[in-house]
């Protein structure tokens, strides 16, 4: 019963955040924290400092997160379906409906306007970011090092991500 | 090598590799997906991120999902989907039971301290190279820059402003196809 519970908690996270991993935080936090009391307030921002320190989307790393110390690891998977499954539903359905629908003068005048926002939409995500993450002058010698690396080579992305985090090593420690 | 492993190898790449949320993944499915496998193209790439924007979820699951739809249907979208999530249940179990040992570690934080700017400057790239697939018109320029304005300086939702620019992309388009009729 238990786990059905927190399949749906986490099912309702999902279907009901827009804008990503990050908008799910206070949504999680009312749930778990308030009104299921699962977490401590304490515990709850543990999930900020792990999910930046291990890979994968933030959502499905805060589901494991809970879903693990509410019930192990059999909770930590019913949480993380749980919030992935209003995407597979809602996504694999639209799919089929715009790969149906490809040569519709509608859609491609549609996709037209969108992929010029995209542009920005990420580049403002990316200055957000910058904010947080380049806080002194060496933060900002590896960012302008990487992106001259990564624009002028062939070098592979997850080569320079392991190669930044030993320049942090280096640089930090 | 069959091609479901193939797709389930690229996105178990990419989830191990996300470090700091969706748009982390940018640059990493980029190269994996539309550079070295050529399985999509750039344009196509933006059209997932702004559906995948559009929809309740995390932006690098609903990608995820969309890119293994579109290329091995709905067995694909199950194989993609695993491969982003086994690398965080591995993860995340393994530091929820090492937790306090690990956060006392300096040398963990300062790989993460290094690794956070790097990703910054990898999605900046990227986005200097999706923006060479965009038409050379004005228009475009036009929305670029007033889409990063409202979300950046006016705090305007994403969603508000991807809808208002598939508006205009759909009356400036119909002109655009009726003049060359005329």
């Amino acid at each position: 019963m238990n786990y059905l519970n927190l399949f749906f908690v986490f099912f309702r996270i999902g279907a009901f955040t827009f804008g990503g991993g990050y908008a799910m935080l206070p949504l999680i936090e009312r749930e778990i924290v308030f009104v299921y009391q699962w977490l401590t307030q304490e515990q709850f921002i543990d999930i900020f400092a792990i999910s930046q320190m291990s890979p994968g989307p933030i959502s499905i790393n805060a589901a494991t997160f809970v879903g693990y110390r509410f019930s192990g690891v059999l909770g930590a998977l019913f949480a993380t379906f749980g919030v992935v499954l209003p995407s597979f539903i809602l996504v694999t359905n639209l799919a089929k409906v715009i790969q149906r629908n490809k040569n519709s003068l509608y859609l491609k005048g549609i996709f037209a306007g969108i992929r010029p926002a995209v542009i920005g939409l990420i580049s403002a995500a990316c200055l957000s970011m910058f904010r947080i993450s380049v806080v002194d002058y060496k933060g900002a010698i590896i960012a302008i090092l990487i992106f001259t690396i990564f624009i002028r080579t062939k070098i592979h992305p997850i080569i320079l991500i392991l190669f930044s985090g030993l320049l942090g090593v280096f640089l930090y420690l | 090598m069959n091609y479901y492993v193939k797709l389930f190898l690229i996105f178990l790449k990419v989830g191990s590799f996300t470090i700091g949320g969706g748009y982390a993944m940018i640059p990493v499915i980029q190269r994996e997906i539309v550079t070295n496998n050529k399985l999509i193209d750039s344009d196509e790439f933006l059209d997932i991120i702004a559906v995948s924007q559009s929809l309740p979820g995390a932006i690098a699951v609903n990608s995820t999902i969309f890119i293994g739809y579109k290329l091995a249907g709905l067995l694909g979208s199950i194989v993609t989907l695993l491969g982003i999530i086994i690398p965080s249940l591995v993860v995340i179990i393994t530091v929820a039971i090492f937790y306090n040992e690990i956060k006392e570690q300096r040398a963990v934080q300062a790989f993460f301290q290094g690794v956070r700017p790097a990703i910054v400057a990898l999605i900046a790239a990227t986005v200097v190279k999706l923006t060479s697939s965009i038409p050379k018109k004005y228009i475009n320029l036009l929305l670029i820059t007033s889409s990063f304005i409202s979300i950046s300086l006016f705090n305007i939702h994403p969603i508000i402003v991807i809808i208002a620019c598939s508006l205009i992309g759909l009356i400036f388009n119909r002109e655009e196809n009726s003049s060359e009729l005329s």
